[in-house]
């Protein structure tokens, strides 16, 4: 029916077989991450923020919400980033913000990664109408822009906290890695060990699940990473214009306290761009990764050599 | 010809389901903000306009909803979108076609120049591979590529407009110029458009450079390559018309999701800039619960994003033979 | 009859990997005649292939390889030694290559006539309807109706697409034409007929031929002389007849016995033991000797010289005059 008319960048073939696909995960391209200088950096900066996510209050100076302090200070010793035009400590917001954020990264990078995993398989697996009407509405939901729907739906809901920012974005973000996942597959329907398994009388789930989706493990991971990249900026955006719940407490937020009080121009520059930074750095996090696990699956990207002599 | 058929088919399909969103969400939605709105309205406009708001609402009619939808699409194919709150009394229609030049213009542009720039960039980082330059590109643009788009835009301000005053920090164009056809009005808007063009820009442009150098330096290994160097021709030739032309397909169709990015982006650096575009009027009408300038201005974006990947399409069709005669 | 076409001499060539340099083309010598066909066998990871696409210089990035030491003479020019500008003026006009997957080697987005004319304008200043009327007539050589000009590679058969690499290739009429395992991606019978081709055009046209390949038993029928590479090295090398009816290095063989012959009579099908070797620590001595069943102490500590026996070339200490006598196992098989 609906052949696709958005493509997956080029990649090599995956290799064959479930035990092969142990065998590459264990040697060449665990070896080839920590190799990878990207890959290190990201995970790093990822191990980072879940270390202030878990211990935010061992970690951050200060009561977070309290407003005790002289509201617009600058940076000092006490207040690394200054404080907000409420008198609270910025840095113990950064801090505590991080939950959110990376909850809300895993969470939707999750429900998102496990719907698509589950349309994009079934889609290629079960093939003729089923996958038409799969792909079909894979295509619809991966062209309209999700963004000014997510505001849409926010809109009407007043305020979106955080159940419905990852139940929304997470049942809209997994069209991306179903068509991934889809095209794999479909690579993969015709491979000898398949017909051995199928031959062998096993159930058509267990060919799924045992058989085809060990193979495509850097590419179900992939594809997290991104869900989660899209997760910390979506709902970042979003909290930044009004639409997030103004009374948690999430980086999103803070920026759009920042903003309602104008901390440009006002001169409380640390309250307005911090955040920011941080959200960048997570979503930088991600992105490392992601780009690692692709030079890791390609080999044709990998780093080029030159030969030794003699 | 099968092939334009079924892209279109498709298209048809889209807009569709976005209507149908735009119809079911408000009627759906606990609390019934329908209702709230249509309390805004009572005494401020005339019954017919009333009447028609009830309509694409389902408020105090009694129609099944069946009927209320083909009412609601009748409506819309008739260009009536009722109504705007916030620019009241106008209605919906000319407000959004006052803000739609600024976002073409804008985020048009910028695109266009993202797209074009990036994938050169990427085309000579792949051929010069191992050198300096293409060294740097994977570390830099990774970065750039997940900067939020506001956040950059804030940084622009703060630098530019703020601490160097070299821009202006806000808005379309300076509310005292004359709006006319005047070198005065048009170069001021050229200046009030550069830090949000930039903003875009400089975030959109990573995953253009990146995917395409990725491409290439696949494509560069393949065989068709090495047997155009075996038969001699020039490094151009072999540059753009065997590797290139082969490497940027995955990219044009892969041209719709980037645009929902963009899409994203662009409204919210035009709501810092306060950027009188479609972006900054959707926020604009969210704030005041103004749901018909809300629903038109989001079936104008889907509207527009699917024809941008309408014209990648053909541009790839043309590109690639393969494509012209899928089943 | 003058100059030879091809003299290569101790070629090496190398590629860079994780554990090390690996060396597929280990000190290979070779020649060439005009008008030869010279077939070049062996397992899959020998080095044949790299030893190929060597010879016409193109190796480098991205997919690697250099060449180390050696020489490649063409013509009285060594080519390793040419500069990439005067290679140009070299490259299919006296020398072409055809690779072993059309529908890989052929640009997918470019018809078959524009593939043609880049390859015409590339080399010559020959006018749009001199190109035209070149490229319908070399398609025509290899038996393609000329209307396919104008089609594009996904949507020719895959024999008709092979038959379209030989006839670009045959554009200027080269004197040498490498041909990479051109016949894999076919079926038996189109292999045949494809050979076949190939055989009545070097006739007509005159050109050499250097095929590279692992099945020996159709290279055999076609080719003048014979070539057999092990391990990076080439461990025989003489007429195509004398190398089948009487191999004379052990692992040549040990090729023929693996095929069994269908006329001929009833024999115990015999594989090889083993498996070739690593080719970033490849064994000291003789590079056959672990497999070998004639092998001595001394094959797996000496490499053993090329030797010359009456005319041909073997890789093998069983050959090399004054050396320990053959253990008692008879040189028969």
């Amino acid at each position: 029916m609906t052949a696709p008319a958005v493509a997956e960048p080029l990649r090599p073939a995956a290799p064959a077989g479930p035990s092969r696909a142990r065998a590459v995960l264990r040697s060449g391209a665990v070896r080839a991450l920590l190799h990878n200088r990207k890959a290190l950096v990201g995970a790093l900066l990822l191990l980072g923020f879940v270390v202030l996510a878990l211990f935010p209050g061992q970690l951050a100076p200060d009561d977070p919400n309290a407003e005790i302090f002289r509201p617009g200070l600058g940076a000092s010793s006490s207040h690394w980033f200054g404080t907000t035009a409420y008198g609270q400590d910025v840095l113990s917001q950064l801090i505590w913000g991080t939950r959110q954020s990376l909850l809300i990264a895993f969470a939707v990078g999750g429900l998102a990664t496990a719907i698509a995993v589950i349309v994009g398989v079934s889609a290629a697996y079960l093939g003729g109408f089923a996958d038409g009407l799969l792909s079909t509405i894979t295509d619809v939901i991966l062209v309209i822009p999700i963004f000014p729907l997510v505001i849409v739906l926010a809109a009407y809901e007043k305020n979106a906290g955080f159940f419905t920012l990852v139940v929304v974005l997470g049942a809209l973000g997994w069209s991306y890695g179903a068509r991934q996942l889809r095209a794999q597959t479909l690579s993969m329907r015709n491979r000898d060990f398949l017909e051995a398994a199928r031959v062998r009388g096993e159930r058509r789930l267990y060919v799924i699940v045992f058989e085809i989706l060990p193979t495509m493990t850097s590419l179900i991971v992939a594809s997290f990473l991104g869900a989660a990249l899209y997760a910390v900026l979506t709902a970042a955006g979003l909290q930044f214009v009004g639409l997030g719940d103004p009374n948690s407490l999430s980086w999103g937020t803070m920026l759009y306290w920042a903003q309602n009080n104008e901390a440009l121009g006002a001169g409380m520059v640390l309250w307005a761009v911090m955040p920011g930074v941080c959200v960048a750095l997570l979503g930088a996090a991600f992105a490392l990764l992601n780009y690692a696990f692709d030079e890791v699956s390609n080999p044709a990207l990998r780093k080029v050599r030159r030969v030794q002599r003699g | 010809m099968r092939f334009v058929l079924r892209r279109l088919s498709f298209f048809v399909i889209t807009l569709w389901a976005a209507v149908t969103l735009n119809f079911l969400i408000p009627r759906l939605m606990p609390g019934n903000p329908a209702l709230a709105m249509m309390a805004r309205y009572k005494g401020h406009i005339n019954p017919q306009a009333l009447h028609a708001l009830e309509i694409a609402f389902g408020v105090g009619t009694h129609k099944s909803l069946g009927a209320a939808y083909v009412a609601y699409l009748g409506d819309l194919v008739r260009g009536r979108f009722g109504i705007s709150l916030t620019f009241f009394p106008q209605a919906v229609m000319h407000e959004v076609l006052q803000a739609l030049p600024w976002t073409l213009a804008l985020v048009g542009i910028t695109t266009i120049l993202a797209f074009s720039l990036g994938t050169l960039i990427g085309i000579v980082g792949a051929w010069r591979r191992g050198g300096v330059f293409d060294a740097m590109l994977p570390p830099i643009f990774i970065v750039t590529s997940a900067f939020p788009y506001f956040w950059l835009a804030l940084l622009a301000i703060w630098l530019f407009a703020i601490k160097l005053h070299w821009l202006p920090a806000s808005g379309g164009y300076d509310v005292t110029t004359n709006v006319a056809w005047s070198w005065a009005f048009v170069s001021d808007t050229l200046r009030h458009s550069i830090l949000p063009a930039a903003t875009i820009l400089v975030t959109s442009i990573g995953g253009w450079i990146l995917t395409m150098r990725n491409n290439m330096i696949t494509v560069l290994s393949e065989d068709y390559v090495r047997m155009a160097r075996a038969k001699g021709l020039s490094q151009w030739r072999i540059m753009w018309t065997y590797a290139g032309r082969n490497a940027i397909l995955p990219n044009l169709t892969g041209f719709a999701m980037s645009l929902g990015f963009v899409v994203s982006g662009a409204i919210l650096v035009e709501f810092v800039f306060n950027y009188p575009g479609v972006g900054w009027m959707f926020l604009q009408a969210v704030e005041n619960q103004d749901y018909a300038l809300m629903q038109a201005l989001f079936l104008l974006i889907v509207v527009a994003v699917l024809s941008a990947i309408l014209v990648a399409d053909a541009v790839t069709a043309f590109v690639d033979p393969r494509t012209r005669e899928l089943r | 009859m003058g100059e030879r076409l091809l003299e290569v001499r101790g070629l090496r060539v190398a590629y860079a990997s994780e554990s090390g340099p690996v060396v597929p083309v280990d000190d290979v010598s070779l020649d060439l005649d005009e008008g030869e066909f010279l077939g070049i066998v062996g397992e899959s990871g020998c080095g044949k292939s790299t030893l190929l696409y060597a010879i016409a210089r193109l190796l480098g990035p991205p997919l690697g390889g250099e060449i180390l030491d050696g020489s490649i003479v063409f013509r009285g020019r060594d080519m390793v030694a040419l500069s990439e500008r005067r290679l140009r003026h070299i490259r299919w006009r006296e020398l072409s290559v055809v690779m072993q997957s059309a529908m890989n080697a052929l640009n997918p987005v470019l018809t078959i006539e524009a593939q043609l004319r880049d390859a015409c304008r590339a080399h010559s200043t020959m006018s749009a309807r001199e190109i035209r009327a070149r490229s319908e007539e070399v398609l025509r050589l290899v038996g393609i109706d000329p209307l396919h000009l104008r089609s594009y590679p996904h949507q020719l058969s895959g024999g008709m697409r092979q038959r379209a690499m030989i006839a670009m290739a045959l554009l200027f009429t080269p004197d040498l034409v490498i041909m990479d395992e051109p016949t894999s991606a076919l079926d038996v019978v189109a292999q045949r007929s494809l050979m076949k081709q190939i055989k009545q055009l070097q006739d007509q046209l005159s050109f050499a031929v250097i095929f590279v390949t692992h099945d020996m038993s159709l290279v055999s029928h076609f080719s003048d002389r014979l070539a057999v590479m092990y391990a990076g090295q080439i461990v025989e090398l003489g007429p195509t007849r004398r190398v089948f009816d009487a191999p004379l290095h052990p692992y040549t063989r040990g090729l023929l016995d693996s095929f069994p012959s269908v006329a001929g009579p009833r024999t115990h099908l015999a594989g090889i033991p083993g498996s070739p070797p690593d080719l970033v620590e490849p064994p000291s001595g003789c590079r056959f000797a672990p497999r070998c069943p004639l092998a001595t102490d001394r094959s797996h500590a000496v490499p053993p010289p090329l030797v010359d026996v009456g005319g041909d070339l073997v890789r093998c200490h069983l050959y090399v005059p004054d050396a320990e006598p053959a253990p008692a196992a008879a040189v028969e098989a």
